[in-house]
């Protein structure tokens, strides 16, 4: 069944004031364009999760939608700092955010318990560490079969996850390649989810090579085709990183002013991503396109 | 040949690596140490990113620890969470770099906060995957400028735990033997004994109380402190025209 739309139906069916949100990704395929569409329709109170919440965290933070971040490192990667985070972190603007802190490991743990269901997973790290005691969700269990103490954390469940792919079928079979991140975490982990992906391709396509397949349909609840919905982060095979968007942010956000310009002229001063990337000069979409390097084909066989 | 602070750290730091390690490398000084180490003295080196690119081939400089040169011809892609589980949770990985604001004389390192936790000086970027990688390789390499700040005899958080309070605490812990073996600084070359930093080389021109004078509390010196080694015309020449020609870190 197609399950095809655009963001801003998505989004609008999806997300609620005050809903857990978990845009996926890690570095690579950062669901921007879901980011932007949730800031232009206004909502607040969100409780936001990812390992590594940057711009379009910093973003959601800067625009007043965030009243909590659940994380593990929060910086602009490879750049520095992230500012929006920080003013809210030590001074309140626009809002004060809680926090709530974990390892990589910690919080991708969370996001599979979530995922498959159990009440805790187990993991060797936190040791040592001061962040259990920052944390009550970080706790120490005692092993059933033998006497060695590690510790645990709870499933994570947002309420909606917005993972990216490359290439889906209509329904929501989900082709994702290069670093994956904890996309199909999320998916699974989430009640509502919404997919995102560059090119929607036939059915047949995705059946070539199911073992690329990400999710399948069964997960996702809505499918939209987003060209360059990563922008500026990354989508292997499609365009690279723009790496002068993640340097000029560390300028334009530096004030809460500032900030808000850019979010009048790049996410509530556009309608949709279409338009933003219109605004982009093609130019500097072209510097991006990636080169071809193809895998080579694998025979699937045939009876 | 005149070289730069940042060079000599690389060169040190490379000479930590051993061939047929599997090292998880960062952005910046660690990638041109292992990069400088695959292609001189450990041509088999595998190196992991904490993005989950295992046996990574980078062609150019990674401007992020998800850039695309990393993914590509590296030997597998792991997810976020199946890189640290199979990997490192699992024991596979023998030497890891760490950086950090704060890191004391037992190797302790603090990226989280400056300050009270709950009413933050400065609020830091967080662990990342540090604390596990500080948790479960067999030998961590600690690369930071080393200013007073920076080395305080007690970190206001135990991000990444190093000795923790010495001698049989990470064994108290349940963690994995292991541990810091090097900070490399632009002053000096570190290494521990008995869970405590010790001087082991000066850099040329650095005096012992230069670097007395920054670090925040009485530090050992090797019995047999030697003057660093300067980097080699050929080394200098590897990170400046192959891995790092428009110098953005050097």
């Amino acid at each position: 069944m197609s399950k095809t739309t655009t963001m801003k139906q998505a989004v609008s069916a999806a997300v609620d004031d005050g809903d857990s949100i978990y845009l996926a990704g890690f570095t690579h395929l950062i669901p921007f364009a879901a980011g932007h569409e949730i800031i232009r329709q206004g909502y607040t109170g969100l409780e936001v999760a990812r390992a590594t919440p940057d711009l379009i965290y910093d973003q959601l933070i800067a625009a007043g939608c965030v009243s909590k971040v659940t994380f593990s490192w929060a910086g602009n990667p490879g750049v520095g700092s992230l500012h929006a985070f920080r003013r809210a972190a030590e001074d309140g603007v626009p809002n004060e955010i809680e926090l709530e802190e974990y390892t990589h490991f910690g919080m991708t743990t969370r996001v599979y318990a979530g995922a498959v269901d159990l009440p805790f997973v187990p993991l060797k790290t936190f040791a040592g560490s001061d962040l259990p005691a920052h944390n009550d969700n970080i706790r120490p269990v005692e092993s059933p079969f033998s006497d060695e103490e590690v510790y645990a954390v709870p499933p994570l469940k947002p309420d909606v996850a917005v993972v990216r792919g490359q290439r889906a079928d209509e329904d929501g079979n989900v082709h994702l390649w290069g670093i994956p991140g904890e996309h199909k975490e999320a998916a699974l982990a989430a009640d509502t989810v919404v997919l995102s992906v560059e090119e929607i391709v036939d059915e047949s396509v995705i059946r070539s090579d199911p073992n690329r397949t990400l999710v399948t349909a069964d997960d996702v609840d809505h499918v939209v085709e987003e060209p360059y919905g990563s922008h500026p982060s990354y989508a292997q095979g499609y365009y690279d990183r723009d790496n002068d968007a993640y340097l000029n942010w560390d300028d334009v956000s530096r004030t809460h002013e500032d900030t808000q310009a850019w979010l009048d002229e790049w996410v509530y001063g556009v309608e949709n991503r279409a338009e933003y990337i219109r605004k982009l000069s093609s130019d500097r979409l072209l510097d991006l396109q990636a080169g071809n390097a193809y895998s080579t084909a694998v025979n699937m066989g045939e009876n | 040949m005149d070289y730069t602070d940042t060079e000599l750290m690389v060169v040190k730091a490379a000479e930590q690596l051993q061939d047929g390690d599997s090292v998880l490398v960062g952005i910046g000084v660690p990638n041109l140490a292992a990069n400088l180490a695959k292609r001189t003295h450990a041509p088999d080196l595998r190196m992991i990113y904490e993005s989950g690119t295992i046996d990574s081939n980078p062609s150019s400089l990674p401007l992020s620890i998800g850039d695309p040169v990393l993914a590509s011809g590296a030997a597998s892609l792991e997810s976020l969470h199946g890189g640290f589980n199979y990997y490192l949770q699992a024991g596979r990985i023998d030497a890891g770099f760490l950086g950090g604001a704060q890191i004391d004389k037992h190797g302790n390192i603090n990226s989280t906060v400056i300050g009270d936790y709950d009413d933050p000086d400065v609020r830091l970027p967080g662990s990342g995957g540090a604390c596990e990688i500080a948790s479960n390789v067999e030998r961590t390499i600690i690369t930071t400028p080393h200013q007073r700040q920076r080395f305080p005899e007690e970190v206001d958080f135990i991000t990444s735990p190093g000795f923790i309070d010495g001698e049989g605490a990470r064994e108290r812990h349940g963690l994995r033997e292991g541990g810091p073996v090097a900070v490399i600084t632009d002053m000096a070359v570190m290494g521990f004994e008995d869970c405590e930093m010790v001087v082991e080389s000066l850099h040329p021109g650095v005096e012992r109380e230069d670097v007395q004078e920054k670090t925040g509390w009485d530090i050992a010196f090797a019995d047999d402190v030697t003057e660093t080694e300067p980097p080699t015309e050929a080394e200098l020449r590897l990170i400046r025209e192959e891995l790092d020609p428009d110098g953005v870190y050097l």
